[in-house]
């Protein structure tokens, strides 16, 4: 019986991850629209791109290999799996044995590695630009995660999501400096990740500008359809790792019941809801950056992990 | 008419700065193809035309004094078959049948992006030819004449009401200045004095266009500055201004409503009241995002320095508009040439120097404030009186030309009148100074950033295409 309950927590997880997506990045659109004075799209909008996009038939150009046709499966399963790892409304669910946060980083970084090579693979200029310049936050905000994994886990004694955000939450550590660090770091680097401003523009249509959007614009159909969903399930990830890292409150405990789990979803949903709210309006009143102060920008979020970490070191040794 | 040596000296006059360059064009009848050469004096006075008959289909290229005046020659080669000689860049322009190669750079690390002709938003289809190392633009060419439309050929034995319509659509967000300076080309040809009310409501539609293509010019730069905000709100600032000029004038970019002899529709008190009325407000709205531009630390640090126009260069490709006047130069034919009613309302001409995309975006503003208190004194002194002059039924051989500003540049409009209908006609839009201008002001930028520098200039294409 545990197990079924166990299995379906887990199977839940895993359809929030791949069902609210959309969701979410249809609610930050639409706070946006009405923040610039516009209607802007139906809250459901994405879901009916997806669809669209899944019933269209896929191009792919002439002179690309498997790669070009895989990687998208490939990103998609990388994604998803690294978003049901992370826990949402209640820890310590089935599988949360299995990944720790190290693995949540390397399967985007395998997500995005396959990106990469896929946009090369396209032939296009526009593929190599975006590669190129996607290797260059990469090659910044990869190390910047992992500072802010080494911070987290030095506090709470694991990198096991589920064990840091118990922890957390019994606020047995109070507040700690490396911590407001790691915050701002995880904040930046998950902009970066996600191809929020000031970064990169999610909704601009100049091919010269874009660094995500110029890998994926050889993508069509099905192909696309997974991309676009990859993407909106990282920025579902990336919220919901700030929301159980530094607030994890509500989240429904080992072994909770019904009433403790109703709780839980509910607070992640309200979670989610100020984060929309948060990044549209942090989008609406910044411009975008140039591309060449962008490792600036990234690096900042390196050297604030680096940070986080060398102060829990000298904190400890005192 | 002057002959070759005549033709060479003018060329030279350009090059010595003397005179500026306004236009070479091309016509040709049963007696042989001629070109003609327009120029104007720097202070703006004295616009000459002079022709030279083209010998055996060539004749000595203005572009090898001048550069500004290849990319005309190049069209010209291609739209009337003479041929330039000494033109130092002969390739073709309008034609692409013909055989085609991008200019060359080559270095260690150098590669190529084409970018077009159709893009990925709803935009007028160019091509862009970047040389570039990494993220820094080495080289950029545009390609244009994926619209070429054959206009001067329309024209061609069509009377003159149906040609200005023609001219109307040579580049849609300029028709008022271009119906007006057709029909200002017509009325020199047919010497008609135009009655004063008609002049001043030309002046009003032509100073609407400009607010509505600078509020929207001034939110696209913010916005391909990755900062939509403030798009969102000029373009309903632009909106307002298209929806007034649907009610004084029947039209929201009011076309077709300049006609040579006057206008073809007369304002309303009760609409002019209204437009009077609002100017104040909508300046008022247009003024909080001009604080908002100046406030916003991440919008300046992308405008400020973007996509320099050296003073220098902007002199010796002939550029004007806000390109021009960001740039040091100090052109605008409404004050410097100046034609009814501007002889009246005088505008304030904004100049700057930095020839930056920030520099081109506060040119633009100080032009809307300029504009905005042109139509109100307009409106304030609005004579009664007819709105058209009847043009002469027929008449002889005549030529006019004219000069009118519009929110890009001074468009160049001449016209050979033959009885009762056009003989041949030629249109000059600003951007043909300015794409030489684009390209060169992009070198050395990133490639990120041409966007923003290409949005900053606006030059047309179809005004190009022709």
């Amino acid at each position: 019986m545990g197990l079924i309950v166990h299995l379906a927590l887990q199977a839940l997880e895993m359809a929030i991850a791949l069902l609210a997506a959309p969701l979410l990045t249809g609610f930050v659109r639409k706070v946006k629209a009405r923040l610039q004075r516009r209607a802007g799209p139906p809250l459901l909008q994405v879901y009916r791109d997806l669809a669209r996009l899944v019933a269209k038939e896929a191009v792919v150009p002439e002179d690309s290999s498997w790669l070009f046709r895989v990687s998208p499966y490939v990103i998609f399963a990388a994604t998803w799996v690294a978003a049901a790892l992370v826990p949402e409304f209640a820890t310590n669910l089935q599988f949360s044995w299995s990944g720790d946060l190290i693995v949540i980083a390397a399967l985007l970084g395998s997500a995005r590695f396959f990106q990469m090579l896929a946009a090369l693979d396209s032939g296009t200029a526009f593929g190599g630009i975006g590669a190129s310049r996607e290797a260059m936050l990469a090659s910044l905000a990869e190390p910047a995660m992992l500072m802010i994994v080494f911070t987290v886990a030095l506090v709470a004694g694991t990198s096991q999501l589920s064990a840091i955000a118990t922890f957390m939450h019994s606020g047995a550590e109070g507040l700690r400096l490396s911590l407001a660090l790691g915050l701002v770091a995880l904040v930046m680097v998950g902009l970066t990740e996600t191809g929020r401003f000031p970064v990169d523009n999610p909704a601009t249509h100049l091919e010269l500008t874009m660094v995500h959007e110029a890998m994926v614009l050889e993508y069509s159909g099905r192909h696309l359809a997974l991309i676009e969903l990859a993407g909106a399930m990282r920025l579902l990830l990336y919220m919901s790792l700030i929301a159980c890292i530094f607030a994890p409150f509500g989240i429904a405990p080992p072994g909770a019941g019904p009433a403790a789990l109703a709780l839980g979803l509910a607070s992640y949903a309200g979670k989610l809801g100020f984060g929309a709210v948060a990044l549209a309006g942090f989008e609406t009143t910044i411009a975008k950056m140039r591309v060449f102060r962008i490792p600036n920008f990234v690096g900042a979020a390196l050297m604030l992990g680096l940070l986080g970490t060398l102060l829990l070191f000298m904190s400890a040794s005192l | 008419m002057v002959d070759a040596a005549g033709w060479r000296a003018a060329g030279a006059s350009l090059a010595a700065g003397a005179r500026v360059l306004v236009a070479v064009w091309a016509t040709g009848d049963d007696a042989g193809s001629r070109v003609h050469l327009a120029t104007r004096r720097p202070d703006g006075s004295d616009l000459a035309v002079i022709a030279l008959r083209a010998e055996d289909g060539t004749y000595p290229s203005i572009g090898q004094y001048h550069p500004g005046a290849i990319l005309m020659e190049r069209a010209l080669q291609d739209a009337s078959g003479l041929r330039a000689e000494g033109l130092p860049d002969p390739r073709p322009w309008l034609d692409h049948e013909r055989d085609f190669a991008f200019l060359p750079a080559e270095g260690e690390g150098l590669h190529r992006i084409p970018v077009g002709p159709i893009h990925a938003g709803t935009i007028e289809p160019g091509h862009f030819r970047f040389t570039v190392n990494g993220e820094t633009i080495v080289r950029l060419e545009a390609r244009l004449g994926y619209t070429r439309k054959g206009t001067l050929g329309l024209m061609q034995g069509s009377a003159p009401d149906a040609a200005v319509r023609l001219a109307g659509r040579v580049s849609g967000d300029s028709t008022v200045a271009y119906a007006w300076a057709f029909s200002r080309a017509v009325e020199a040809a047919r010497e008609v004095a135009v009655p004063p009310r008609a002049s001043a409501l030309r002046g009003v539609m032509a100073e609407l266009e400009r607010l509505a293509n600078h509020a929207g010019d001034f939110g696209a730069i913010c916005n391909d500055a990755g900062f939509p905000l403030i798009n969102a709100h000029a373009g309903a600032l632009r909106e307002t201004i298209l929806r007034q000029a649907d009610a004084c004038f029947g039209h929201r970019l009011m076309m077709d409503r300049i006609v040579p002899g006057g206008v073809a529709a007369d304002l309303a008190p009760v609409a002019a009241a209204s437009l009077r009325a609002e100017l104040p407000a909508w300046l008022g709205r247009f003024e909080r995002l001009v604080e908002l531009y100046g406030k916003t630390a991440s919008l300046q640090d992308r405008v400020v320095g973007a996509g320099r126009l050296a003073p220098d260069l902007a002199r010796r490709l002939g550029c004007g508009g806000y390109v021009g006047r960001a740039a040091g130069q100090d052109f605008d034919a409404r004050r410097d040439a100046p034609y009814p009613p501007y002889d009246r309302h005088a505008p304030a001409v904004p100049s700057l120097s930095a020839g930056d995309v920030d520099a081109r975006a506060r040119i633009r503003i100080a032009e809307i404030r300029a504009s905005a208190a042109l139509i109100g004194d307009m409106l304030d002194a609005l004579p009664e009186g007819g709105i058209r002059a009847a043009l002469p039924e027929s008449g002889g051989e005549a030529f006019g030309c004219a000069l009118a500003e519009g929110f890009r540049g001074d468009i160049f409009a001449a016209v050979r009148l033959c009885g009762p209908v056009v003989a041949d006609a030629f249109l000059r839009d600003p951007s043909w100074f300015l794409w030489p201008a684009l390209e060169a002001a992009i070198e050395g930028n990133i490639v990120a950033d041409f966007p923003l520098c290409n949005k900053s200039f606006n030059a047309a294409y179809s005004g190009c295409d022709l």
